[in-house]
């Protein structure tokens, strides 16, 4: 399967033929860092190696379009139910950098007892199934291949299913998974007994699969009351599954520590998460960092979580970090939109790039505060073990509430989450291996009587899936009704017909957001604000980020709603588009011709970039082709600009007006065209005006020939001039065949 | 105590810690470990699930699932998916766990 840029992922040719598709790789794959990489201008330090396909930061234009990669590996985490719709935000993250993508599964899943198959709809995250997983390893494949970068697919072995979850991870190429049998116990109500016995056989598929783990500490700051006050649980937690994963054999590079910095503003919060963030990377050196953005303390405000999380990235670049997770800033107020995973991603792209090398210009310092809070946060954490050995080990700390307490250890107020050994979901259900006992197979842990000295474990029937995957079992679907299959019919009919509707999540889903200021108190504000949304059209309105302004003055609002219009391509009213010219073509006929063009800022108008960008050489502007530019400057009148026209016999003058104040940049293209008709040179040059308010059509209306907006390159201007002119010529030639003479006379 | 010290007591509190549950692992299974087995030696989730349950309710899971799938067909010179088969036809239930 292939990917071209500019046609949609066909969802049916990833479902084609799953039977038969194997992954092509198993394992974690990091970034190649590159050392003093040269990235157009500049020379990066803390870079991996470029993509084939992105989409650049809105501000590379200005840097020739360069879009270097951080050496962090980037994870994005989607949700949305439907592993069809997820397939095509993965692509678009990818496109923006991210290589870890995250699939967050269905509410529920950890407690069923078992796989599911099939492709069943989720709520929240999708049913981690083996169609569904290997549906979406093989678009990733692909879409690895169009970004040009290995990208890790990643879900959760927990719950109740956990080794065979992770069996399902191993055979079909899941590259990172979560895996702490801790947060089974904490916040998901299973059998602590269950949980590590379980975790011991996951962890060993895990290890030989080449997964890379994730740990689940992170969980205790989402959770807890106040989040800087759990971190020296977060230590212990931390150690207890990095400790009980070697046991099992998993090796260090393969363990991933899920860390947060556990504050936000307006808490002073690089005074506080700095020194936790130093004293874990030393606690638990050897080990990979997975730095995760703050969830805690988001709220419905997307550019105060963005602020947060840019803060966050700091962190991670001041300390270490090998994956820089991030979290969309539209989490606090809803199931993330597929834009919002785009926004996310580019918020620790565009940290990280502004970043790059810093640490060769700052070191933290280790005398005064940093040290002694780092060093008392991990005598915290030691006092804590010992309480936890002191009462009888892991079940009996956490049947005495000793975790996720609100209290700043030794603190204890007595507010822990509390289970009980013998209780939660799966109690009972562990069993004493007998003497004979054994499990054929590779990966597996623990007393066995298949452990033979020679060969596999498997060599008595001809091998395990692990080491044969012709042998695995594949089912397609379950459930006549609840699969994908039906899911696509409404979609496949509506691209057949040309219809498109707008979306955040899923196909056709028809939410848009919109922003509105309401000048009125809070109450009235909102109250308006919602009647104006449903003037607009949108169904069911919904206010999902309100921000006060001033108690009397007004508040900010971000509507949701369903706009219900599905709009057909074939209507739509379609501008042709015209590719610029090659650019040896433009300078092959430019060069030889010696054409001379007049440009200038008019009016009172000082704006000079973005004619400078048009015309100078080094900005490959229209200079570079052989054009004779007398750029005259800013503030210039119009009579002075035909003037120098007349002296220099311009075929072209290109005018840019920034400045719209009382529409005078109509006023000024209205001027020139007018002046050059009275003095009669209009027909001989060519009138092009640009800036950042004027579109083409605005341009022909008032009598320019062209017009060019916001995003033109000197190129676009070149090819315009260049076919234009030479259309000119070609209709001066064509009566005049033979008249060399006459043509001459006609021109000048 | 150094920093180092602290390090190296931190880790040898956690390694007391780990070490029963570790222990409970290695001596110990569960429904979830028996079919991760069975789906290893090339049963479906459906088969692998049914398989197990009947064995859990036959108290012959300490054995290992995949254990009295093997030792079954190699009694009876089956093919191991074919042995399974039989046991969820409810044949040979009588010699499992001999």
């Amino acid at each position: 399967m292939k990917l071209a840029p500019d046609q949609k992922l066909d969802v049916r040719e990833v479902l084609k033929d799953l039977a038969r598709y194997r992954p092509r790789r198993k394992g974690w794959t990091w970034r190649t860092k590159i050392a003093d990489h040269q990235v157009g201008p500049f020379v990066f330090k803390d870079t991996s190696e470029n993509l084939e396909h992105s989409v650049p930061l809105p501000s590379a234009h200005d840097f020739g379009n360069i879009d270097p990669q951080c050496d962090f590996v980037i994870t994005t985490e989607i949700a949305s139910g439907r592993f069809e719709d997820d397939l095509r935000r993965m692509r678009m993250a990818a496109w923006h950098g991210a290589d870890h993508i995250m699939v967050i599964r269905t509410t529920g899943q950890s407690h069923i007892d078992g796989l599911i198959e099939g492709t069943p709809e989720g709520v929240g995250g999708i049913p981690i199934t083996r169609k569904q997983i290997r549906a979406t390893r093989k678009a990733l494949d692909a879409i690895e291949d169009e970004v040009g970068r290995p990208i890790n697919f990643h879900s959760y072995v927990s719950g109740v299913a956990g080794p065979e979850i992770a069996v399902l991870f191993a055979e079909e190429g899941v590259n990172g998974a979560h895996q702490d049998p801790q947060y089974n116990v904490l916040y998901r109500g299973i059998n602590m007994h269950r949980s590590f016995v379980d975790a011991a056989e996951a962890k060993r598929i895990m290890a030989d699969a080449g997964i890379l783990q994730l740990d689940g500490a992170h969980n205790a700051n989402a959770t807890a009351k106040e989040a800087w006050k759990v971190t020296p649980e977060l230590f212990v937690q931390h150690a207890i599954n990095t400790a009980y994963s070697r046991a099992v054999g998993m090796p260090a590079e393969l363990i991933a520590l899920s860390t947060v910095p556990p504050t936000a503003p307006p808490a002073p919060k690089l005074r506080l998460d700095l020194p936790y963030a130093v004293a874990l990377r030393e606690l638990f050196r050897g080990y990979k960092f997975r730095a995760q953005q703050n969830t805690r303390y988001i709220e419905a405000d997307m550019m105060e979580a963005t602020v947060t999380h840019v803060l966050d990235t700091l962190i991670s670049r001041l300390t270490s970090a090998d994956i820089q997770s991030t979290i969309t800033p539209d989490e606090g107020r809803n199931i993330p939109w597929h834009y919002n995973n785009v926004a996310g991603v580019n918020t620790a792209r565009q940290t990280l790039m502004g970043l790059d090398g810093v640490m060769e210009l700052l070191a933290l310092k280790q005398a005064g505060p940093l040290r002694d809070q780092a060093r008392e946060v991990k005598e915290r954490a030691v006092l804590f073990l010992e309480e936890i050995l002191a009462g009888g080990g892991y079940y009996a700390a956490v049947a005495a509430g000793q975790f996720v307490d609100s209290g700043y250890f030794p603190e204890r107020n007595g507010d822990g989450i509390v289970r009980h050994p013998d209780g939660g979901d799966g109690a009972g259900t562990v069993i004493p291996r007998a003497a004979d006992y054994g499990a054929p197979v590779c990966s597996h842990f623990g007393d066995n009587v298949y452990t033979h000295e020679h060969g596999k474990p498997c060599d008595d029937y001809g091998g395990c899936t692990l080491c044969d995957p012709a042998e695995i079992q594949y089912i397609d679907e379950l459930d006549a009704d609840d699969n994908v299959e039906t899911r696509l019919a409404t979609p496949l009919a509506e691209r057949t017909a040309g219809v498109l509707r707008p979306e955040v999540e899923k196909h056709g889903d028809g939410i848009v957001c919109v922003t509105l200021f309401v000048p009125a108190s809070p109450d009235v504000a909102k109250a308006a604000a919602l009647e104006m949304a449903k003037h607009m059209g949108l169904k069911d309105p919904e206010i999902i980020s309100r921000r006060l302004m001033h108690p009397a003055e007004g508040s900010l609002f971000e509507i949701k709603g369903v706009l219900d219009v599905a709009v057909k391509i074939a209507a739509l009213p379609m501008p042709a588009r015209e590719e610029p010219l090659p650019e040896a073509e433009i300078e092959a006929w430019v060069r030889p011709r010696d054409i001379h063009v007049v440009a200038a800022t008019v009016g009172e108008d000082e704006h000079s970039v973005g004619l400078h960008e048009i015309l100078d050489i080094k900005h490959g502007g229209i200079e570079k082709y052989g054009f004779r530019c007398h750029d005259l400057g800013t503030s210039v009148p119009i009579a002075r600009l035909l003037d120098v026209a007349q002296q220099t016999g311009a075929r072209a003058v290109l005018i840019s007006t920034i400045v719209t104040h009382a529409q005078v940049h109509e006023q000024h293209m209205r001027h020139l065209h007018a002046l050059a008709q009275q003095r009669g040179m209009r027909q001989r040059v060519v009138l092009v005006a640009g800036g950042t308010q004027v579109t083409d059509e605005l341009a022909r209306e008032c009598g320019m020939d062209a017009g060019f907006g916001r995003g033109t390159t000197g190129r676009d201007v070149a090819s315009f001039l260049v076919r234009t002119l030479r259309a000119q010529e070609s209709s001066w030639t064509k009566p005049l065949r033979g008249s060399f003479l006459s043509y001459l006379t006609q021109t000048w | 105590m150094s920093d180092e010290e602290l390090h190296s007591y931190f880790w040898e509190l956690t390694q007391k810690i780990v070490a029963p549950l570790i222990a409970e692992a290695r001596t110990h299974t569960t429904p979830s470990i028996e079919r991760s087995v069975l789906l290893r030696m090339g049963f479906s989730s459906i088969d692998a699930k049914a398989l197990v349950n009947r064995m859990h309710e036959r108290r012959l899971l300490g054995h290992g699932a995949g254990r009295l799938v093997l030792e079954l067909a190699k009694s009876k010179g089956i093919a191991v998916r074919e042995a399974g088969v039989a046991l969820l036809s409810g044949r040979y239930w009588e010699d499992l766990g001999r």
